[in-house]
């Protein structure tokens, strides 16, 4: 039984205690406890179930490390799974719930799987892949998908707030503990900036719980005065609750700082990721302790020793009364004494080791303990809790010498320095044999821009494992007195010739239960590489990343290679180092904040009048504007007709427009676009194609030359930002030498289209221009003025109708728009949204880059040869179009189709051929690029693709639907209205 | 996260305000190449554990284009210059050199 103790708790404020509940059932703990320690203190050992075999599970760490105790908490909007126990502080009225078990935490039937473990070995997964193949989909698939996944998935929409911060310091500490704060002062001293960060809420690490002595007094001491000190220092920061998630390349560090999951608070940010650039980064990280491989070794109260050591110094909780300390190394000898001093018993400490000695040993012999010696444990006995061990000798093969009676378990199999952020970025390690971990090479760190080492790790992390070296390491000033401590004897399965049965008991992974004897397997399978053995075995693959499995299974895997560990090297470190909140990551980019939204200079007009939006890029465009009491169908096909027959409003403010304007800018032009804009008269436009140099189409639009030195170019409204981007590109890296200026002006300008037979009528009615046949023809452009506004207007046509688009500057755009819809009144005019001016174009058989082009599709596909130069001796692309598969009559070519029915073909559709491919598929012969129901012709028009098309027209094709049936399609000229553009030049 | 100076504007630019380009130095040919003169414009990339030459732009910045000498393998940066010129100047060669004596880059050493 665990339990509060009646004194002591370093981190404990006993005068105030907080109400939380697990599983629904009342607990209660004290403020400073951790959900960890208020749940063994509460007498709660089991708190979860692990994720194959379903296996009872109690806690085994105190930190980052632990990796059975997690939890759903909160609810609603707050509802988050996976939740650490040992991380998360306990405020009032937390609510916890324990995962993956199913219907309740003490009976759960996927124990079940426990019992048929020899048929889920290592690699299960992969294996039910292979034979008999309808066992995948019918037994093993719909198994594997209900027993996977630990906690639920939240429902609701996250009711927190998170943010970002930036920050630039001299020197970023990672680790409070007593080697960080020293590097920190130390840093802070020499005048740089510094910033320290610690992921729990409690300076100093394990040093105060260690009973460390620094400068002759305790520890805890030593650490106010240090806080104190860097505290009332202006060129330093210090933050607790403050995790270093990973290092990246030239000193770019991410932190994640836990503001409120210890006291939640809806108006305050959860979450805060701090994006940090650090001239140097110092990790002060400490070191994990690892557990030993023994049979038993997951059952409810097997914990490591320092976590036993934790709970009882930190926070007055016992994890049994009879506690069995198993080690290879003297610092779990620290655990019996913590437990001594705490009134607890010790009935053992089983030490692998032949002849311990040392201060730590014979303190522990001193206070009466039973020290076993190159003694093992053979067996925990027990199934939801420690009842007792089953001593046997390590070099033996588990013969049992004796039991021994208690109810928990303090293991040690020495620490291994966390190393993680040091090898975010490239950092190597070398292996200490004498100290049995891996610890990062001085001469192989990460380094930055410069190619110097930017990263440095001091304390437990670098492998300096006594108060006295740790000091040192970081360049304290303080001292500690030097601890003699006996050697570790390393010791990666126990006893060493332990048989099958055992090893099948040994636990490696926690949460995904992996054991010593599925590393061994894949070893015999084939798998050399620690990687693969890794996804072959998921070892390490659980949310706490291997941080208690990886060395040991690496260990057992190099012995069954027969290779030495340094040769097996470890699998990849990766940020981050334990997991961070969605959240934080997205910051405030969310919602309405998630993207800029932009907006036109009408756009408030548009909402007012009924537009169903659809988003272009980030702008917002009207669809159609809705009526009363009518269907988007209904608007659309509306807005054609009214535009075909008396006039239409179009706000085309959102096409790009950008200045060309130098000497060169007709011969930059010339190689910009498909066809001659240099021969381009002052006052004229011409339509222009641009290309890419792989000869595909990537814009189109309309250029106006404005004066000798100066054309201004439209591009389509997603194309703006990407057609200047590639205009700049060709004059800096390659002409750069032209003397030519571009800017992209697009929202410098509102643009309004009027179209339709009454356009002229409504220019007329609003005044200040003549705008007849005469004064300006198709495809003219003059400056002028509209109801007193100066404007630019072109006569250019997307519709095929009398049509003339009206440049005025953007703040005058809203204005304009009022006094034409004012105007247009008189004579029917209604606006016109994006879908009624897609099938105004189609009508025409005008091209829309996106829907006839894909990036693959070049304009002689398009049969837009009449828009290619033939006189010029180069433009971007040509050389590209000249290759043999873009000049191949066999390519898919543009023409119109008309069903045979008059109904409309899906959009996208194949054009199917005669044969099946080799994947068993009907050939192809083409697809539908645009498709609509045409207002004007009464039945279903589109534009498609097809092999040779052109020169099948009248053919009758079949296009595929998505109910598996196929519609007949007549190909025809892609013209469906209008051939002659008789309606345009009027 | 790389950060790149700038040439043309002198700003310490993080990844995020860049946009990389592709391969420094190519050579554009145009209408009268042959194909395989073409296929080695368009596609043929150098891709080199070590020093290599590359173009950013300072897209979220002054929007010029330039130049950098960076090793692939450890991301030091030996330099970054003007995107007007058609090969490595003779600085960045010398400080690639201090660094990496005997790099080698296409024909350029």
């Amino acid at each position: 039984m665990t339990t509060r103790l009646a004194r002591g708790g370093r981190l404990l404020n006993r005068g105030r205690a907080l109400e939380f509940t697990f599983n629904g059932k009342r607990m209660t703990g004290y403020q400073g406890d951790t959900l960890a320690s208020a749940l063994l203190g509460a007498g709660q050992r089991l708190v979860g179930r692990s994720f194959k075999y379903h296996r009872p599970r109690g806690l085994v760490a105190s930190g980052a490390e632990e990796p059975n105790a997690l939890v759903n908490l909160g609810e609603g909007g707050t509802f988050e799974p996976n939740q650490r126990a040992t991380t998360q502080e306990l405020y009032d009225g937390l609510a916890a719930e324990s995962q993956n078990h199913w219907p309740s935490l003490e009976f759960d039937v996927g124990v079940a799987n426990n019992y048929v473990s020899r048929f889920l070995p290592a690699g299960f997964y992969y294996k039910t892949f292979i034979n008999p193949r309808p066992a995948w989909k019918h037994l093993f698939e719909p198994f594997i998908r209900q027993s996977a996944g630990l906690g639920r998935a939240p429902k609701e929409r996250d009711a927190d707030v998170y943010e970002h911060f930036h920050v630039h310091v001299d020197c970023l500490v990672i680790g409070g503990g007593i080697a960080g704060l020293a590097a920190a002062l130390k840093a802070a001293e020499a005048g740089r900036e510094v910033l320290l960060i610690e992921q729990t809420a409690h300076w100093g690490g394990r040093a105060p719980v260690d009973g460390a002595v620094i400068d002759g007094a305790e520890a805890d001491a030593w650490v106010k005065n240090t806080v104190e000190t860097l505290e009332g220092m202006e060129n330093v920061r210090i933050r607790t609750r403050c995790m270093g998630v990973g290092v990246y390349d030239h000193g770019y560090v991410l932190a994640y700082e836990r503001l409120t999951d210890h006291d939640p608070h809806p108006d305050l940010p959860r979450h805060r990721l701090w994006k940090i650039r650090a001239s140097e980064v110092i990790t002060a990280t400490g070191a994990l302790e690892r557990p030993l491989s023994f049979a038993g070794n997951d059952v409810p109260g097997v914990m490591l020793a320092s976590a036993v050591r934790d709970y009882v110094v930190n926070w007055a909780v016992s994890p049994g009364d009879r506690t069995v300390v198993v080690t290879n190394n003297d610092d779990a000898y620290r655990t019996a004494i913590a437990l001594k001093e705490a009134g607890l018993e010790v009935p053992a400490v089983i030490d692998a080791r032949t002849a311990p000695e040392g201060p730590l040993v014979e303190r522990v012999r001193a206070l009466g303990v039973r020290v076993e010696t190159g003694r093992a444990v053979a067996k925990v006995k027990g199934r939801a809790k420690v009842e007792g061990v089953a001593m046997t000798m390590q070099a033996g093969e588990g013969a049992v010498l004796e039991v021994i009676d208690c109810d928990a378990v303090a293991m040690s199999g020495g620490w291994s320095p966390v190393v993680h952020l040091w090898s975010h970025c490239g950092g190597k390690l070398v292996w200490d044999d004498a100290q049995a971990f891996f610890r990062p090479d001085p001469e192989k760190a990460p380094t930055g821009a410069d190619g110097q080492p930017f990263v440095r790790v001091v304390g437990a992390a670098n492998g300096a494992m006594t108060t006295a070296d740790v000091l040192a390491d970081a360049g304290a000033d303080a001292q500690a007195a030097p601890e003699a401590a006996g050697p570790i004897e390393p010791v990666w399965i126990m006893p060493q010739g332990a048989g099958p049965e055992l090893r099948s008991k040994m636990w490696l992974d926690y949460q995904n239960d992996v054991k010593v004897s599925d590393v061994q397997l894949a070893a015999r399978e084939g798998y050399e590489s620690v990687e693969h053995t890794k996804r072959y075995t998921t070892l390490g693959m659980a949310t706490d990343q291997g941080k208690l499995s990886n060395i040991n299974g690496l260990a057992v895997l190099s012995r069954s290679l027969n290779a030495e560990i340094p040769q097996v090297g470890t699998t990849t470190f990766r940020p981050p180092y334990t997991p961070i909140s969605f959240g934080s990551i997205a910051g405030q980019a969310r919602g309405d904040m998630f993207q800029p939204l932009r907006r036109t200079p009408m756009h408030a007009w548009h909402m007012a009048n009924g537009a169903h939006w659809e988003p272009v890029g980030h702008w917002r465009r009207p669809y159609c504007y809705l009526q009363p009491a009518e269907t988007v169908e209904e608007a659309v096909q509306r807005e054609v007709k009214n535009t075909r027959e008396a006039v239409g409003l179009l706000d085309a403010s959102t096409l790009g427009k950008i200045v060309v304007k130098g000497p060169d800018a007709g011969r930059f032009l010339d190689m910009l676009y498909t066809n001659m804009m240099s021969t381009l008269k002052p006052g004229r436009c011409r339509y222009g194609l641009m290309c890419n140099e792989n000869g595909f189409l990537m814009d189109d639009g309309v250029v106006a030359r404005i004066d000798e030195d100066t054309f201004l170019c439209h591009t389509t409204t997603g194309g703006a930002e990407h057609v200047h981007a590639h205009m700049e590109e060709w004059l800096q890296t390659e002409w750069w030498d032209w003397q030519v200026y571009t800017a992209n002006v697009t929202e410098h300008y509102a643009q309004i289209g009027v179209v339709g037979p009454h356009a002229r009528e409504v220019l007329d009615l609003v005044g200040g221009m003549d705008v007849s046949k005469e004064a300006m023809a198709f495809m003219d452009w003059q400056d002028g003025e509209l109801g007193g506004l100066p404007v630019r207007v072109f006569r250019i046509s997307f519709s095929g109708e009398l049509s003339y688009e009206i440049a005025v500057k953007a703040g005058y755009g809203r204005a304009l728009w009022d006094m034409l819809a004012e105007a247009g009144r008189e004579v029917g005019m209604m606006p016109y949204g994006t879908e009624a001016l897609h099938i105004l174009r189609a009508e025409k058989g005008f091209i829309m880059i996106g829907d006839e082009t894909d990036g693959t599709v070049t304009p002689q596909d398009l049969c837009l040869d009449w828009a290619i130069s033939k006189k010029k001796d180069d433009y971007i692309g040509k050389r590209g179009q000249a290759r043999s598969h873009l000049t191949d009559p066999e390519r898919w070519k543009l023409v119109g189709l008309e069903t045979v029915d008059g109904s409309v073909l899906e959009d996208g559709a194949y054009a199917v051929a005669e044969g099946r491919n080799a994947n068993g598929q009907r050939n192809v012969q083409g697809r539908v690029t645009s498709t609509y129901r045409s207002p004007t012709l009464g039945r279903g028009i589109a534009m498609g693709l097809i092999r040779r098309g052109p020169e099948r027209m009248g053919e009758v094709v079949e296009f595929t639907r998505t109910d598996g049936t196929t519609t007949r399609a007549k190909i025809v000229q892609p013209v469906f209205f209008d051939p002659e553009g008789e309606k345009q030049n009027v | 996260m790389l950060i790149l100076r700038c040439p043309n504007c002198g700003i310490d630019a993080d990844e995020t305000e860049l946009a990389p380009g592709g391969e420094a130095h190519l050579r554009r040919v145009g209408p009268e190449a042959s194909d395989d003169a073409f296929e080695g414009y368009l596609f043929h990339r150098e891709n080199p554990r070590g020093v290599h030459f590359e173009r950013w732009r300072h897209a979220a910045g002054c929007g010029k284009w330039f130049h950098a000498a960076r090793c692939t393998q450890t991301l030091e940066v030996f330099g970054t210059y003007s995107a007007q010129v058609t090969d490595p100047p003779q600085d960045i060669r010398d400080a690639i050199t201090a660094r990496r004596p005997g790099w080698r880059w296409r024909d350029i050493e």
